[in-house]
């Protein structure tokens, strides 16, 4: 290659474990350490949401700005409700009904939001790699990455490994399936930084027209290769047999319309998760699903609302999780204090 | 502009690739010819009045020739104009551009082709060519107007940017312009299996999470344009390859004697993918991501590639299999680029890094001096023909078009400097080793950065 050498930002390694990070823009970095944080002030924060008056002033005077250029409910509502029980003051920006309609940039717009003096925007957004674009441009407003494009989703991510350690225990070396459409998947791409930090050993499992090529073509078991444990199984018999955790996916209707799936009845049958499916796996194994789910489609109705399945849990999870992460990066100047509030 | 006058330009490194010279000594322009060339003159020979340039260190060599710059004007001239445009080619020592027609009206009739030619000449500076459409309005259902654009100067056809897909317009588009003896450029690109889409496909794409455009979608174009031109005798000019497989492509094409022949840019010569991260090719491609990843400056069509595929257009470059280096110098405003990888526009302003960019293949041992001169002077004759050829030598007697050089001058990057009104490039800050320093077009000094009076 042609040297051509390019002046490094100087990038110093932030953490949520020294108070030094400032935005969560996925987890590609994160640490086991911060992963065990994450957990422990999750935990705590549970315990808040179980109390009869959920309502702690950790976050009091903090203003924290959702701003969602796609639908989301459980996203959004557990931001928004983490952010109120923490006594954030909370801003719902969507894109219609703002000046996003008028045609206002991303740019604008976001510097607008850090102009009011907000704290903290949380975004979602359709293209991959938007929050880093804000972020570069942002002095001191932090930003949360509430899903972008096929990019990432860390905090769906940290909740799911939240809520698999809570039932497993450390989850290194437990065999997780996560099936269908990876290609696109915004979530299946963080879950695999977190998972394969935590040492999990992680199946993919789907038609190969909803898998990376790089996988597919096992471009990626080299030794440097940080996903180089991943497993790629297109035959979902094969791919559950002994989960101790299974994941499918929400399968859009757009792959049938785009031509990556004949139509969705044959991905259903081919790779929807019902209850003889699930019995392949390990006894007691759990399943999860991201949402919004397709009952019918992906996941049989029986199994979503069977008793293996943590799906509800793992929307309580996330309002936990979202608590633990925004006092840890909003709230981290003020940790000592906080601390004895919560407890 | 600088008035015609004598200037003699002593004790420099002369190359030429028509004449095979490579040796020092002295240059004469004179009433915009090159009168003198090669040993030193002596001081009785020397005319009056004639400029006096130091060439030590300097190496003197015909103009480049650029058969791929787009100047945006008519309709884009906020991005850039002719009159900015030529600024940037001569700063960058290119001293003859071909347009391309994706302009706004396109240039798909003689109209245009003539305003294109009358703009330029009221700009002065670098000669411009232009290219015309080969289908009405770049849509890809219908010639252009081919022949009579010909007659009014257009030197090749191209929907660059749009290629054409209709592969029976494809057919008859070689066939048309075969009997003007002229080229089909094309751009090649399926976009039904690239799908728009803004980097490499590979790990970069599953990495970022962004579309991935594959190698496939330029290489089974380019396989069916080979036919065709086989097929019809027609013109195949194949631009901006970016992947190991079109280089092999175009070697069997050749080998086959096929009337094909292939241009690459600085930039896929010289930057690998890991460039959309936002650090350069040493960088980890494995690392987390940071703040300055999806660098939207990185976004180009075709995009940055992998290293491989590096390697493998440089191992073209010196084989002969790729004939020419072309900038697709894309300026584009700064607003274009201050959005979202996918909301980006494509495109680099590239005329005035190029030569820069290239030296570092030098400086590495990757290609030699001559065969870099040859791919930015010779080279485009295959596409312009050797009417042109005087152009591209420094022989006694043809036109002063000539480019001065220093080829170990260090100097950075800083797009605020350009000429261009493009600042869009992915090497802001950058050093390089290797700076135009003069040019002349027919005679007249056209660029100059630094005084090298004696």
């Amino acid at each position: 290659m042609p040297s051509i050498v390019k002046e490094e930002n100087k990038r110093l390694k932030t953490s949520l474990v020294d108070g030094t990070r400032r935005h969560l823009l996925d987890v590609d970095d994160f640490t086991r350490d911060e992963i065990d944080l994450v957990s422990k002030t999750s935990d705590a924060m549970l315990e808040v949401l179980a109390r009869d008056i959920k309502k702690v002033p950790t976050l009091r005077g903090k203003v924290i700005v959702t701003l969602f250029y796609e639908a989301s409910t459980r996203t959004r509502v557990s931001f928004e409700e983490a952010g109120k029980l923490l006594s954030a003051d909370v801003i719902n920006v969507s894109s219609s009904g703002s000046s996003v309609e008028k045609g206002e940039s991303l740019l604008n717009t976001v510097r607008t939001l850090q102009a009011t003096g907000a704290d903290l925007v949380v975004v979602r957004h359709q293209h991959s790699g938007a929050p880093y674009f804000m972020a570069r441009n942002l002095e001191s407003m932090g930003v949360i990455n509430g899903g972008d494009g096929w990019h990432a989703h860390p905090t769906q991510a940290l909740l799911d490994v939240y809520t698999m350690r809570r039932h497993l225990g450390p989850i290194g070396g437990r065999k997780i399936v996560i099936v269908g459409d990876i290609l696109h998947s915004r979530v299946a791409r963080s879950n695999l930084w977190a998972l394969t930090t935590e040492g999990a050993n992680v199946v993919l499992c789907a038609p190969p027209t909803l898998i990376p090529q790089e996988f597919l073509s096992g471009q990626h078991r080299v030794d440097e290769h940080p996903l180089s444990t991943v497993e790629i199984e297109t035959n979902v018999e094969m791919a559950l047999d002994g989960a101790d955790v299974v994941m499918p996916l929400r399968l859009q209707l757009e792959r049938q319309e785009s031509g990556l799936l004949p139509t969705l009845r044959e991905y259903s049958k081919m790779y929807g998760i019902t209850r003889e499916r699930l019995d392949l796996a390990s006894k007691d194994a759990l399943l999860l699903h991201p949402g919004p789910m397709n009952e019918g489609v992906e996941i049989s109705p029986d199994v979503a609302h069977g008793s293996q399945s943590l799906i509800e849990e793992q929307v309580r999870n996330g309002v936990a999780v979202r608590m633990a992460l925004l006092y840890l990066l909003v709230g981290a100047t003020k940790r000592e204090e906080t601390k004895a509030e919560i407890q | 502009m600088t008035k015609l006058g004598h200037f003699l330009i002593k004790n420099a490194r002369l190359l030429d690739v028509i004449t095979g010279m490579d040796e020092f000594g002295d240059i004469l322009v004179d009433e915009g010819l090159i009168k003198h060339v090669g040993a030193p003159l002596r001081d009785g020979d020397i005319p009056e009045r004639c400029r006096l340039l130091n060439g030590d260190g300097l190496v003197v060599c015909p103009g480049f020739i650029d058969l791929h710059t787009h100047l945006r004007e008519p309709g884009y001239e906020d991005k850039e104009t002719i009159s900015t445009g030529v600024a940037a080619a001569v700063n960058g020592g290119f001293t003859t551009i071909c347009a391309m027609p994706n302009t706004n009206p396109p240039m798909d009739n003689a109209v245009t082709i003539e305003y294109v030619i009358q703009k330029a000449a009221l700009a002065g500076k670098a000669r411009v060519l232009p290219i015309g459409c080969v289908t009405k309005g770049s849509e890809g259902k219908q010639l252009a107007e081919l022949w009579e654009m010909a007659q009014s100067g257009a030197v090749g056809f191209s929907d660059d940017g749009k290629p054409v897909a209709d592969s029976h317009l494809m057919r008859q588009a070689l066939a048309y312009s075969s009997g003007l003896a002229l080229p089909v450029i094309q751009h090649s690109e399926d976009l039904e299996l690239s799908q728009g889409s803004p980097v490499n496909e590979g790990w970069i794409s599953n990495r970022t999470g962004l579309r991935g455009w594959p190698s496939v979608a330029e290489e089974s174009v380019i396989a069916r344009d080979i036919a065709l031109a086989e097929l019809t005798g027609g013109r195949l000019h194949v631009a901006h390859i970016t992947t190991s497989g079109s280089v092999d492509l175009i070697r069997l094409a050749k080998q086959r004697g096929a009337n094909v022949t292939a241009e690459v840019t600085p930039h896929h010569l010289t930057l690998d993918e890991r460039w959309v991260l936002g650090h350069d090719q040493d960088g980890p491609i494995n690392g987390p991501l940071g703040l300055e990843a999806y660098d939207t400056f990185t976004k180009v069509n075709p995009p940055l590639r992998s290293r491989e595929d590096v390697e493998a257009l440089i191992a073209g470059l010196n084989e002969g299999v790729i004939d020419v280096i072309a900038t697709d110098h894309a300026p584009q405003t700064v607003i274009d680029k201050l959005v979202t990888y996918d909301d980006a526009a494509y495109g680099f302003s590239g005329l005035e890094t190029a030569f820069g960019l290239l030296m570092t293949l030098v400086h590495d041992d990757r290609i030699d001096l001559m065969t870099l001169v040859s791919k930015l002077t010779v080279g485009p004759l295959v596409v312009l023909g050797d009417a042109y050829s005087d152009l591209a030598t420094l022989r006694k007697g043809t036109t002063a078009d000539i480019v001065v050089f220093d080829p170990n001058k260090d100097w950075i990057v800083s797009s605020e400097e350009f000429n261009s009104k493009g600042k869009n490039t992915p090497i802001e800050g950058v050093r390089l080793k290797g700076k135009v320093v003069m040019a002349f077009v027919g005679g007249n000094l056209v660029y100059e950065q630094e005084k090298l009076d004696e």
